[in-house]
């Protein structure tokens, strides 16, 4: 018996290119009690399948076949009257981000109370004390005074709570939790997690999860499903999924995770994109990008075969029975035999960033918020310090204000011996090629009005590096080559790119002046695993080729030991921790160092 | 002899830059989609017809000349006359030297005023006396149904054949231009053509929209109002637009004590009522003008200058509005990463603003551009109508409202003059609205975003 049964299901998206099969004959079943992954990179049709189980479609999407049925009875087929009292009654969704899934003008409260008045027979006193009740639930302590505060006053976290609390209002069979802990920061994601789980085992609800983390699933998860291009492509356990995936793309998948396991080594990518899921497929979905692919791959649509117990893979590979279990690759020892150490490039000693708060008509300074408050860190040349913390922690605005893109309040910042704070914006112009910064959204950091050769131009024009056009196209054409995106690229405009693409534009735009050192500010976070695995693996491969340093700021642990030299660890505006990077990770000394590194969850552990 | 008037020139400078405009879009493919998104929607295509009517009236109504007298003795110097004409009263013939004594209704033969006139016999009758010029050809009055609908049918046919010829030529054209909906401007041209021929072959011998308190053919003061409309609907944007657009943009982007210079300085400028600051300002004109009638050989030309003066003063009135919501798109502009990508690379500040921030609130700036151009036209009736408007002898919309607004209160009531009025510029503001909501469409980045399935 399963609590919710999905088979055949499929939903279209009407597009100018003509409809788009988001999901395309998604078939599992969630069992009572369980939690059930589904996991995938964006575009995949995991979040569609969620939305299409409680038919919250956007307006171009339909429902064009499928069956959903709770406990036998077709959901796709009630009147959407009835499916009002599934939604929340019985099946209850929490979503990616906090802070616009709450009411802004209604109290906390309130939002919980009409839930418990729509679907409970609960009336009177009774409700609020309900509503008290659930908000201790989700282990909101001070209750009563939350009860009356309103989405702003809380942060992400508690809200995040509080929306969970607002699921489980109507003690729902089944909770849809669609990326519930993408926008939170590690440390508060861990306590969400363990939140969820305990909630799951004591109310026996059963929970799917949706997700593109690996790491994330494999805390959670009892069974998971991988879905690509629209379907689902593997399911089974997680202990057999962890220890042995069976198709070719879970395999890459967890080949491109970075990790302390893959330092000083390139990630292994998935060549080519998705493909565009307005075409009709007579083929394995995955066969253009897989390494195994052979003739019958290319003219046979793989079924789901089973590849061990409780196992399903959608590979023709599978038929041949199961392969063996995933190689974790052992952790290289610190490899970066630099005898002499290498000089110092910039050094960054007391750097101070507080940024006025003013009130009042005649907008007096009332006080300061000390975003970065003395912080001292030193990069070398040719390597890569990591600048880790939780959002917040003033790490971006360090990075900015070491650009003096931002001007810092006190404190020095030289570059190769040059005092950098005091110097005019034209004084600076002359330092500005040898430091450059590549951000962390490709599709806020490209100008949408320019081609990509001017994007990559305007640099080299404004600093003087090329004056003539002909130098300037030389260069242009050099600088794509160099991040390996093909030369007819220039003549497109941004939004013509993937994610990824756009990265690395953004990268030849930062490479375009010869910069010695580039702050990388979270330049992976808006990219998927596979992505992610191509960005990495280029910025290290220039490290190599042309020396550069970096300042990685990030807040993901994975890929610092994947990559830093040394590490800096913020909090609060402050460097709480910073020394070699297999030092701090492995023998963190501080308190919050050791709490940030426990709370980031762990693949292998799920494999046993 | 060619008059040169300044909005004249405004106008055509306006022209010109609009189709270097097109041209510019037409090979910037990021500039055309929008485009192509607007032109095809049946709604923009049917209201851009009726707006190209109203332009080709508008434009022919702005190439002013002064008709050269006849002279009796050929040894003479060549002599001006007074009069400024334009190609539209040489397109429509006649109609403006067709002036009755009075006030007379639609098609009438009639004055609408009974008068005191001689009978052959010395006697004196009081009756309603035959009009000079509409419907004198008729020999028998009884005739004047049967003619009006002779000559209006006759106008249908040509006009129909015309439009089946045209579309039948056309067909080509449509074909290999797919994506726009031809149809539905092939339609709001017939409809056009259907309203259009039959009235101005009319025209010819009747007063189809009867005629004013002096006698002006009422027709003919409508289609003159069109190009005042026009010249304060563009215009004024023409010094709105810089105005609004470079101080809007400055006070976002630079922030600081610029902004707050410069948020002083429209929330003061808006609190003044602006009828009040538009009427002292023409006023002052007007001294100005009555104390150098030396400076304007024409009245044309000083009732030129006035409307000139009342577009720039509706312009430095209302940049407020354009303004501030550009500062609030430079606010949120200036802190995108390529902004600050450019501030890396040590780009001077003009140049962000050139290069980065002005193309990409050019939409709202082409969205508010048509949306204000209704706001405008109503803008001057109601101006004109208080006495603050255009001179007393240009005649636009306004000023025909105003004189006739008298006589709504006479028994029988003089309705046609106001209705003329209202139909032409509610028509005009009609398809501009529908137009400028097409742009808005067209120009919405959500329109863009579509369906991206997760």
């Amino acid at each position: 018996m399963s609590a919710l049964d999905v088979s055949g299901l499929k939903t279209w998206l009407e597009t100018a290119e003509g409809p788009l099969h988001a999901v395309d004959g998604v078939d599992f079943e969630l069992r009572p009690g369980e939690c059930f992954a589904l996991v995938g990179e964006s575009g995949c049709g995991k979040s569609m399948t969620a939305l299409s189980l409680l038919r919250l479609l956007p307006e171009a999407g339909h429902i064009s076949d499928g069956a959903v049925r709770l406990e036998g009875e077709d959901l796709l087929a009630l009147p959407e009257a009835a499916m009002r009292s599934v939604r929340g009654r019985r099946i209850a969704m929490i979503f990616q981000e906090p802070s616009t899934s709450l009411n802004p003008v209604l109290t906390v409260g309130r939002q919980i109370v009409e839930v418990i008045e729509r679907h409970t027979a609960v009336y009177g006193d009774a409700v609020r004390a309900r509503a008290l009740e659930l908000l201790a639930a989700v282990g909101i302590d001070d209750g009563e005074r939350r009860f009356g505060e309103y989405p702003f006053q809380l942060s992400g976290g508690l809200k995040q709570r509080v929306m969970i609390a607002a699921a489980l209002a109507a003690d729902p069979e089944i909770l849809v939790a669609d990326e519930p802990t993408t926008a939170l920061d590690v440390t508060i994601q861990a306590q969400i997690l363990e939140l969820l789980k305990k909630l799951q085992a004591e109310r026996g609800m059963a929970v799917l999860l949706i997700s593109h983390d690996l790491a994330v699933v494999a805390q959670m998860a009892q069974r998971v499903a991988v879905m690509y291009a629209g379907q689902v492509v593997e399911v089974a356990t997680r202990e057999a999924f962890f220890r042995a995936p069976q198709h070719p793309y879970s395999q890459m998948l967890f080949a491109a995770l970075p990790g302390a396991a893959s330092r000083g080594m390139p990630l292994a990518v998935i060549p080519g994109q998705v493909p565009s899921l307005t075409q009709a497929f007579g083929s394995c979905r995955f066969a253009d990008r897989c390494g195994f692919a052979f003739d019958r791959c290319r003219s046979e649509p793989p079924a789901l075969v089973p590849a061990g117990p409780d196992h399903l893979a959608r590979c023709l590979l599978r038929e041949a029975g199961p392969s063996g279990a995933r190689t974790t690759t052992p952790s290289v020892p610190a490899a970066h035999a630099d005898a002499e150490p290498r000089p110092l490039l910039l050094e960054v000693a007391d750097l101070t960033v507080h940024f006025p708060i003013r009130r009042g008509l005649l907008r007096r300074v009332a006080g300061h918020v000390k975003a970065v408050d003395g912080v001292s860190f030193g990069i070398r040349a040719g390597q890569t310090l990591a600048l880790v913390g939780e959002s917040g922690c003033g790490k971006t605005t360090a990075g900015k204000a070491l650009l003096q893109l931002i001007r810092p309040t006190a404190g020095t910042v030289r570059f190769d011996g040059r005092e950098l704070t005091q110097l005019s914006r034209s004084a600076l112009r002359p330092m500005r090629s040898a430091m450059q910064i590549v951000f962390q959204d490709p599709y806020a950091s490209l100008d949408p009005r320019m081609r990509v050769t001017d994007i990559l131009a305007e640099g080299m024009l404004s600093l003087g590096v090329a004056r003539t056009a002909a130098d300037i196209g030389r260069r242009v054409d050099a600088m794509l080559e160099q991040v390996g995106l093909p030369r007819e690229a220039g003549k497109r405009y941004p939004h013509e790119f993937s994610g990824g693409q756009r990265q690395r534009i953004a990268i030849a735009r930062a490479l375009s002046v010869e910069p010695r050192l580039i702050v990388c500010d979270e330049p992976t976070s808006a990219l998927d695993v596979s992505v992610q695995a191509q960005i990495l693996n280029l910025l290290k491969d220039l490290q190599d080729r042309l020396g550069l340093a970096y300042l990685f700021i990030t807040h993901n642990i994975a890929v610092v030991g994947h990559l830093a030299h040394e590490v800096a660890v913020m909090h609060r505006g402050r460097i709480v921790e910073q020394g070699p990077a297999q030092e701090v990770l492995i023998r963190p000394q501080h308190a919050y160092t050791r709490e940030l590194l426990a709370s980031v969850p762990e693949i292998e552990a799920a494999a046993r | 002899m060619p008059v040169i008037l300044v909005t004249d020139v405004l106008v055509w400078l306006l022209v010109a830059a609009t189709i270097g405009y097109a041209a510019y879009c037409r090979r910037h493919e990021h500039l055309a989609a929008p485009w192509r998104r607007v032109f095809s929607s049946r709604a923009a295509m049917m209201s851009l017809v009726v707006l190209l009517a109203y332009l080709a009236v508008g434009l022919a109504d702005s190439l002013h000349f002064r008709s050269q007298l006849e002279r009796k003795d050929p040894s003479a110097p060549v002599a001006y006359s007074n009069d400024v004409t334009s190609l539209l009263d040489l397109a429509v013939g006649g109609l403006r030297a067709r002036s009755e004594k009075t006030y007379s209704a639609p098609f009438a033969t009639r004055l609408y005023a009974k008068e005191l006139t001689e009978v052959p016999g010395g006697k004196s009758v009081r009756d309603y006396p035959r009009l000079r010029h509409g419907g004198a050809h008729l020999k028998d009055e009884a005739d004047h149904g049967s003619d009006v609908a002779t000559r209006a049918f006759g106008a249908l046919a040509v006009a129909f054949m015309c439009w089946v010829v045209l579309g039948w030529a056309l067909r080509g054209f449509a074909r290999r231009h797919a994506g726009v909906p031809w149809g539905a401007a092939y339609l709001a041209f017939g409809l056009l053509l259907a309203v259009a021929a039959p009235a101005f072959t009319l025209s010819g011998s009747y007063h189809v929209l009867g005629t004013d308190k002096v006698g002006q053919d009422v027709f003919y003061l409508s289609l003159k109002s069109i190009r005042t409309s026009l010249v304060i609907g563009t215009l004024t944007t023409l010094v709105m637009l810089p105005l609004g657009a470079a101080v809007g943009i400055m006070a976002g982007y630079f922030r600081g004590w610029v902004d707050d210079v410069i948020q002083y300085l429209y929330t003061t400028l808006n609190s003044i009522p602006g009828v009040l600051l538009i009427a002292a300002s023409v006023l002052m004109m007007q001294v100005y003008i009555d104390t150098h009638p030396e400076l304007f050989p024409t009245t044309a030309e000083r009732a030129d200058l006035r409307l000139l003066f009342l577009c720039i003063i509706l312009g430095l009135t209302s940049w407020t509005g354009l303004a501030r919501l550009l500062r609030g798109e430079a606010l949120k502009l200036r802190e995108l990463e390529y902004i600050q990508a450019a501030h890396a690379f040590g780009v001077s500040h003009s140049r962000i603003i050139g290069r980065h921030i002005l193309p990409n609130v050019m939409h709202i700036i082409i969205i508010s551009l048509v949306m204000d151009f209704s706001g405008l036209v109503l803008a001057e009736a109601v101006l004109s109508y208080v006495g603050v408007g255009v001179d007393p002898s240009t005649t636009s919309f306004g000023t025909m409202i105003n004189n006739a607004r008298l006589e709504m209160a006479r028994e029988p009531m003089v309705w046609w003059a106001l209705a003329a009025a209202f139909w032409f510029m509610f028509v005009l503001v009609l398809v501009a609205n529908l137009f400028a909501d097409a742009v808005r469409d067209g120009f919405d980045p959500r329109v863009r975003v579509g369906g991206g399935g997760a």
